[in-house]
C-alpha cells in the first residue's frame, strides 16, 4: 500500500448496505422538509424515494416517507440525527424485506396509442389494480399501485406498447395489523 | 387590555427575561430597530465587534468560560454570512449560542432585495435549529424556545432571523413557559441496570482508562467536581481529550495527559492496551481514535453521553448510558461508595500492575523537547507561560496549528471552564475574539490567547474591540513565520515542499500594537523571556507579545495518518535514538 498523505484515516473495512423505510412526523412547518433532506444531503446518506403530505391538520402533522440504502450503523445515525431535529416528533425505520409492513408506490402511465395497444398495457397491469384515468380514442392514463420494483418493470415493459410519460409516486409505507409504527 | 410591544422592544424583553447582561454584535440596515432599543435597557450591555465572526468567536469565548449562552446581534446579507464560520464552531464545538440577525421586511424577501440572504437557508446546517419569524406573534415564543434548544441536551447555536417589519410591529409580550416541552427529547433517561453493570465492570477491569471529553465541561462544574471523585474512588488512570482540559486537573498524578494525533505516549499507548474504557463526554473523533480497526482493539468500551447519536457512530461501544454527565457520575460515586467493601480493596491492587506499566509508558518523556539557549522553543516558552501565570487563575483561549497543541501539551489546567480552543472546526482566527468573549465575562481575570502569526492575522481586527472596551487581554503569539502545522505536514509527508505555508511579509507586531493603541512586546531570546511575560502580566490593558520562537520546531509526539495508538512517532530525542539503532522513525 502506497504511504498516505491524508492527515484522515482511510476508510477500510465496508459493511452491505441494505434498503430501510424510515417513517417520519414532523411538524408541519416552512423548512421542515429542507431540513430533513438536508440532514440526508449533508451527511452523505442516500435518498431513493421520498413522500410527504399532511396527515393531521389539527395538530398540523406531515408524514414524511424516506427509502433509502445503508449498513446499520449508518441507518442507525440516521434515525438518531433524525430524531434530534426540533420539529421531529417520531421516527420509525424498517427494512424493506420486512413482512410486516405494507409498502407502496403509485405510477401514472400515459400510453399513446391503437386501441389494442391500450389493451395489452391495461392486461399487463392487470396485477397492479389498474385504473383508467383518463381515455381518448389514441390515448388513456393508467394508474397503478405496486412495489418499486415492479414499477421499474412495468415501465420498461410498456414502453415498446406506447408508453409516452410516466409519472410515480415515492414510497409509503403503513403496518399490518392493528398495530401502528412505535 | 395588556400593552402591545414593538418587535424590537420584545426582543430586549425576552433577553432580560433570559437574564442575558452581554450581547456582541455590529450594526447594520436591518438590525436597526433593535438597536434603536438598546438604549432603553441597561441591564444588557452591548459589546461591538469589528467583524460578525469575532462577536461569534467572542459570544463563545463568554458562553465556554461562564456556562451561560453568548448572544449575538448582526445584521442581514453579509452580518450574517460572516458569523457563519462561528456559528458552525460553536456546532462543531457544542457551545451553546443565540444569533439574532435582522432581515429585510417580509414583503422584500424573495426577491434578492439590499443586503438580503437566505440565512436560515444557510445557516440550517450549522445550527441545531433556526426561526425565521413572519409574524410578530410568534416573536417571544420563539426567542424563549431558541434559548431552551441551545442551552439544553447537547448544547449548540441557534439563529433567529428577524425581518425588519416585524422588528416594528406591534404584540403582546408573553413570558417564558416555565414547563419543559421536551418533544421526546429528554436525553436523561439512563437506569440503574446501566450504572450496576458499569459498576460491576469496573471491578473486574485489570487495565481500564478514563477518557473524558468536552461533555464534562459542558454538564458544569458539578460534572469536574463528580469526575474528581469518580477518578479518585476508582484509583484509574484518566487521559482527556483536546476539549476536556481541565475537568480533571492536569498536574494530577493519575492524569495521563491528553490523548490522540499529538497526545502523550502512555496516554495513547493506555488507550490501546486497555481493557475497559470508559468515554465520558467525548465523541470518538477522527484525532483521537486514529485508524479506526486497531482502536483499542482489546478493550471493553463504555460511553456515557448526552447525545444519543454520538453513539455507536465512530466505535461501536458495549455499554451506552445516555444521560447528563453530572448525573451519571453521581449516580456512579453513589453506587460504589455504597458498595465500597468489596470493590476498593480488590480494584485498586489489581490495576497496580496496570500502573507499573503506565509507569514505563511515562519514562519515554514524550512531550520532551531539545532546548536551546539561543532561540525560544516554542514549548518552551509556553512552559515558562504556565509556570508564570498557574497562580492566577488564569483563562486560555487559542488560535489553532502547533501553538495550540503546544498549549494543550505544555499548560496544565486545574479548573474546568478555563481552556477555550477551537477542536472540532478548527478555526484559525478563533481565540483572539474568544479572549474578548471571556474578559467581558471574567474582567478581573488574567486572560491569555496563545496564539500563531498566522492564526491571529485572521481576525487581528478585534484588538480594536479590546481596546475599545479596555480589556486586559493578552496575545502571546508564538511567533515562527510558518503556518506551522501546514509546515509539519508538509515536512514530514509531502517531502519538504513548503508550499505557500512561509508568510513573507508579517507585519511588525510592536507598530500594530502601537496603531491599535495597545502595548507590544517582543521577546528574542530565551534569555529576556521571563522578564517580557511578567512585564505583560504586569501591564493593565491589552498587550500583544511577539515571541519570536524557533521556526523548524515540530510538534511531537504524533500519530502519523492512518496508524493506530501504539505507533506514533516521538520527540527528537527518541528519533535520534532510533536512527542509531536503524530501527526508524516510527515506534510500535
Amino acid at each position: 500500500m502506497p504511504k498516505s498523505k491524508s492527515a484522515y484515516s482511510i476508510p477500510t473495512k465496508k459493511q452491505k448496505p441494505d434498503t430501510y423505510i424510515f417513517v417520519v412526523w414532523v411538524d408541519n412547518e416552512a423548512g421542515v422538509l429542507a431540513r430533513v433532506v438536508g440532514l440526508f444531503s449533508g451527511r452523505g446518506y442516500n435518498i431513493e424515494s421520498l413522500a410527504v403530505a399532511e396527515v393531521d391538520a389539527v395538530k398540523n402533522i406531515s408524514r414524511i416517507t424516506i427509502v433509502t440504502t445503508g449498513t446499520p450503523q449508518v441507518i442507525d445515525q440516521i434515525r438518531l440525527q433524525l430524531t434530534k431535529l426540533v420539529p421531529v416528533h417520531k421516527v420509525a425505520e424498517f427494512k424493506r424485506e420486512d413482512k410486516g409492513v405494507i409498502f407502496k408506490e403509485m405510477a401514472l402511465f400515459k400510453v399513446v396509442g391503437k386501441r389494442n395497444k391500450i389493451e395489452k398495457c391495461l392486461n399487463a397491469c392487470k396485477k397492479f389494480n389498474p385504473v383508467i384515468l383518463d381515455e381518448t380514442k389514441t390515448s388513456a392514463v393508467i394508474q397503478i399501485t405496486a412495489l418499486r420494483r415492479e414499477i421499474d418493470k412495468m415501465n420498461k415493459k410498456l414502453k415498446p406498447l406506447g408508453l409516452i410519460s410516466t409519472s410515480r409516486t415515492g414510497a409509503v409505507a403503513m403496518t399490518r395489523g392493528a398495530k401502528i409504527f412505535n | 387590555m395588556p400593552k402591545l410591544l414593538t418587535g424590537a422592544e420584545i426582543v430586549f424583553k425576552c433577553l432580560e427575561d433570559q437574564k442575558v447582561e452581554h450581547i456582541f454584535g455590529y450594526p447594520g440596515g436591518a438590525v436597526l430597530p433593535i438597536y434603536d432599543e438598546l438604549k432603553n435597557h441597561p441591564s444588557i450591555k452591548h459589546i461591538l465587534v469589528r467583524h460578525e465572526q469575532g462577536a461569534g468567536h467572542a459570544a463563545e469565548g463568554y458562553a465556554r468560560s461562564s456556562g451561560k449562552p453568548g448572544v449575538v446581534l448582526v445584521t442581514s446579507g453579509p452580518g450574517a454570512t460572516n458569523v457563519v464560520t462561528a456559528l458552525t464552531d460553536a456546532y462543531m464545538d457544542s457551545v451553546p449560542l443565540v444569533c439574532i440577525s435582522g432581515q429585510v421586511p417580509t414583503h422584500l424577501i424573495g426577491t434578492d432585495a439590499f443586503q438580503e440572504c437566505d440565512t436560515t437557508g444557510i445557516t440550517r446546517p450549522c445550527t441545531k435549529h433556526n426561526w425565521l419569524v413572519k409574524d410578530i406573534n410568534d416573536l417571544s415564543k420563539v426567542m424563549h424556545e431558541a434559548f431552551r434548544v441551545a442551552t439544553t441536551g447537547r448544547p449548540g447555536p441557534v439563529l433567529i432571523d428577524i425581518p425588519k417589519d416585524v422588528q416594528f410591529a406591534k404584540a403582546k409580550y408573553k413570558k417564558p413557559n416555565k414547563e419543559k416541552k421536551l418533544n421526546g427529547k429528554s436525553h436523561n433517561k439512563f437506569s440503574q441496570d446501566q450504572i450496576d453493570e458499569l459498576v460491576k465492570l469496573l471491578s473486574k477491569a485489570k487495565k481500564p482508562i478514563i477518557y473524558s471529553g468536552g461533555g464534562v465541561i459542558n454538564s458544569g462544574p458539578k460534572a469536574s467536581q463528580a469526575l474528581r471523585e469518580f477518578v479518585e474512588l476508582t484509583g484509574f488512570p484518566i487521559t482527556s481529550t483536546l476539549q476536556g482540559l481541565g475537568a480533571y486537573p492536569g498536574d494530577d498524578n493519575q492524569f495521563l495527559g491528553m490523548l490522540g494525533m499529538h497526545g502523550t505516549y502512555e496516554a495513547n499507548n493506555a488507550m490501546h492496551d486497555c481493557d475497559l474504557l470508559i468515554n465520558i463526554g467525548a465523541r470518538f473523533d477522527d484525532r483521537i481514535t486514529g485508524k479506526i480497526d486497531e482502536f483499542s482493539p482489546n478493550s471493553t468500551k463504555v460511553h456515557i453521553d448526552i447525545d444519543p447519536s454520538s453513539i455507536n457512530k465512530i466505535i461501536k461501544v458495549d455499554l451506552a448510558i445516555v444521560g447528563d454527565v453530572t448525573n451519571v457520575i453521581s449516580k456512579i460515586n453513589k453506587t460504589i461508595s455504597k458498595r465500597k467493601n468489596g470493590h476498593s480493596k480488590s480494584n485498586k491492587s489489581s490495576i497496580a500492575k496496570w500502573w507499573e506499566q503506565i509507569g514505563k509508558w511515562r519514562e519515554k518523556d514524550s512531550l520532551n523537547f531539545v532546548n536551546s539557549d539561543e532561540s525560544i522553543k516554542p514549548q518552551h516558552a509556553v512552559q515558562r507561560l504556565y509556570e508564570l501565570t498557574k497562580n492566577k487563575d488564569t483563562y486560555v483561549t487559542t488560535e489553532v496549528g502547533q501553538h495550540q497543541m503546544w498549549a494543550a501539551q505544555h499548560y496544565k489546567f486545574n479548573k474546568p471552564n478555563r481552556w477555550m480552543t477551537s477542536g472540532g472546526l478548527g478555526t484559525m482566527g478563533y481565540g483572539l475574539p474568544a479572549a474578548v468573549g471571556v474578559q467581558i465575562a471574567h474582567p478581573e481575570k488574567l486572560v491569555i490567547d496563545i496564539a500563531g502569526e498566522a492564526s491571529v492575522l485572521m481576525t487581528m481586527q478585534e484588538m480594536s474591540t479590546a481596546v475599545q472596551y479596555n480589556l486586559p487581554i493578552k496575545i502571546f503569539i508564538l511567533n515562527n513565520q510558518y503556518m506551522g502545522m501546514v509546515r509539519q505536514w508538509q515536512e514530514l509527508l509531502h517531502e519538504k515542499n513548503y508550499s505557500e505555508s512561509y508568510s513573507e511579509a508579517l507585519p511588525d507586531f510592536m507598530k500594530m500594537a502601537e496603531a491599535y493603541g495597545c502595548k507590544g512586546i517582543k521577546a528574542d531570546s530565551p534569555a529576556e523571556l521571563d522578564d517580557k511575560i511578567r512585564e505583560m502580566i504586569d501591564y493593565d490593558g491589552p498587550v500583544i507579545f511577539d515571541c519570536h520562537v524557533d521556526p523548524n520546531e515540530n510538534c511531537f509526539p504524533m500519530i502519523p495518518s492512518g496508524k493506530p495508538h501504539n505507533q506514533m512517532i516521538l520527540g527528537p530525542n527518541d528519533q535520534e535514538e532510533n536512527k542509531i539503532k536503524g530501527k526508524g522513525k516510527a515506534l510500535v
